[in-house]
């Protein structure tokens, strides 16, 4: 057992092993759970109605009618995880010029030459990316989507509302696809103890100074943190 | 549908072949509605009711001869009245008989996500299958016309079915049985297209109507409904009969290009970070970064 002494460095329920780092409150995790699996019934529905070749996906949902019922109410749980999320991490998500530089050498981190990297905070600009185009999308996404949730109560004159929403919405789903793709690649496959730092909330120190340099500097000052 | 399934020629998102698409010898059937003749008396909307069994609803008046503003989910048919002032001054009421126009390119259908709920017989009709409809209202979207109308009740829509049931039996629809005038004919295509362009001679040629002429809107492939106007130029007059009806363009770009696009995208993106994951692997290969939990050395 090695969750056994204390003192922990954060409330019992955020309290982490020794040696690791806190990277994700409770807080944070049950926000991203609820955005994340609320967006996959969303989109698994929404695919369905995307392409009669995946209308398979809401028959196996329980059927078109459900999935036309309960995909908006769904999605009105995702807008609320997405907005949520926004209040947890706006401020941590600002552009920086470092960002920018991020950018600029992304083909290094692609080939996986992290140490070529600018210096990373929190989070790389590829993360403020994904956030910031869930976000976008994300209000996009419920703006069309209410709209379309109740077309029969558009009057005709407003018809032009329909025809934009149509558009918009299905545009902004694919560009979340997009980032999900990419979101869930990372995080599952190429970052090793990504994937578990959104359940038990913690990564080990070797991942924060590997992936996250500067963040691990705030925390700690440059000087690494004795084990 | 059972017996109807090799009279289909499109059906909505469905994957895969038509099962009737060239399979029947049918000719296309119409509608003409010569409105030049028609006197609002609204016998075609009760019959539609009649035969239909739809359940009553509240009329409203509006000191005009027109039963109610629009049609609805149980009004499939309706009189459209419009006291219209020439360009002497004279007044015309023009009475247009409104209802479903059966697209030859039906906007309903194209934009329509659920398998079965719109389909097209090889004659031509578009009807709503209910019981594959799924209640988007992505067909009211679809439609130029504003004919599809949501119930709230039983989420789902509905529509004038042009009496598919009464014409696969050799029947006229309910509505041209009861037209006292003889402005309402039924018919093939090319029929009554022939007997629309005569009428229309006729009207410029003998009643001093210089405009009058057929609409057959060529933006949505030709419908299966087709007027006679007093001034084919402006059938906005005919209670908002649109002048160049056509698939709204974002719902062409959606389930066209944009479907394309985003079906290339979303397999080429998941075969690129496939092909990624193949050539530089993960970030780090080494057990450091994953979580040591019970019974482990951290």
């Amino acid at each position: 057992m090695t969750v056994t002494a204390p003192p922990y460095r954060e409330h019992p329920a955020q309290a982490v092993p020794p040696g690791r780092i806190l990277r994700y409150s409770f807080r944070e995790r049950v926000v991203h759970w609820l955005a994340a699996l609320s967006y996959i019934y969303c989109l698994l529905t929404g695919l369905a109605f995307w392409s009669p070749w995946l209308f398979w996906l809401a028959i196996a949902l329980g059927g078109g009618q459900i999935s036309r019922m309960l995909h908006p109410w769904i999605g009105l749980i995702f807008i609320a995880g997405v907005l949520q999320m926004y209040g947890l991490w706006a401020r941590q998500m600002g552009i920086t010029d470092d960002d920018r530089a991020w950018f600029r050498s992304m083909r290094y981190y692609i080939r996986n030459e992290d140490d070529k990297m600018p210096p990373v905070g929190r989070y790389n600009a590829g993360q403020k990316l994904l956030f910031w185009g869930f976000f976008v999308c994300g209000i996009l996404l419920f703006l069309s989507g209410l709209v379309l949730w109740f077309p029969e109560y558009i009057p005709w004159s407003l018809r032009w509302l329909r025809y934009t929403a149509i558009l918009i919405h299905a545009s902004s789903a694919l560009l979340t696809i997009g980032l999900f793709l990419i979101h869930v690649y990372m995080g599952v496959f190429a970052e090793r103890g990504a994937f578990d730092s959104v359940i038990y909330g913690d990564v080990t120190e070797d991942f924060a100074k590997r992936f996250h340099p500067a963040w691990y500097k705030e925390l700690f000052g440059s000087a690494p943190r004795r084990k | 549908m059972s017996q109807e399934t090799l009279r289909i020629q499109k059906i909505s998102a469905h994957a895969g072949a038509v099962p009737g698409e060239g399979t029947q010898r049918e000719f296309q059937v119409c509608k003409l509605i010569d409105t030049t003749t028609c006197i609002g008396c609204k016998a075609c909307e009760v019959a539609c009711m009649e035969w239909n069994d739809l359940p009553f609803g509240q009329t409203v008046f509006d000191n005009t001869y027109q039963t109610m503003p629009d049609t609805r989910w149980n009004y499939w048919n309706l009189i459209r009245f419009n006291e219209h002032e020439t360009e002497d001054g004279t007044l015309m009421w023009l009475m247009r008989k409104d209802q479903c126009m059966h697209c030859a390119d039906p906007g309903c259908l194209a934009a329509c996500p659920s398998d079965g709920a719109i389909v097209q017989y090889t004659n031509g009709i578009v009807d709503f299958q209910q019981a594959n409809c799924i209640g988007c209202g992505y067909c009211i979207t679809g439609c130029p016309f504003n004919i599809p109308k949501f119930n709230s009740e039983t989420k789902r829509v509905y529509k004038c079915t042009l009496c598919a049931d009464r014409v696969s039996e050799g029947l006229e629809p309910a509505c041209i049985k009861s037209c006292p005038t003889g402005c309402l004919h039924f018919g093939s295509k090319d029929d009554m297209k022939y007997l629309a362009e005569t009428r229309a001679k006729q009207l410029r040629d003998h009643y001093n109507f210089p405009k009058a002429g057929v609409y057959d809107p060529p933006g949505v492939g030709g419908t299966g409904v087709i007027y006679v106007l007093h001034d084919v130029t402006e059938p906005e007059n005919y209670g908002g009969l649109p002048k160049d009806p056509h698939i709204p363009l974002t719902v062409k770009l959606w389930k066209g290009p944009l479907k394309w696009l985003g079906n290339l995208a979303m397999v080429g993106g998941l075969i690129g970070l496939f092909v990624h994951y193949l050539r530089f692997g993960p970030k780090s290969r080494d057990e450091e970064f994953e979580t040591k939990r019970e019974g482990e050395q951290p």
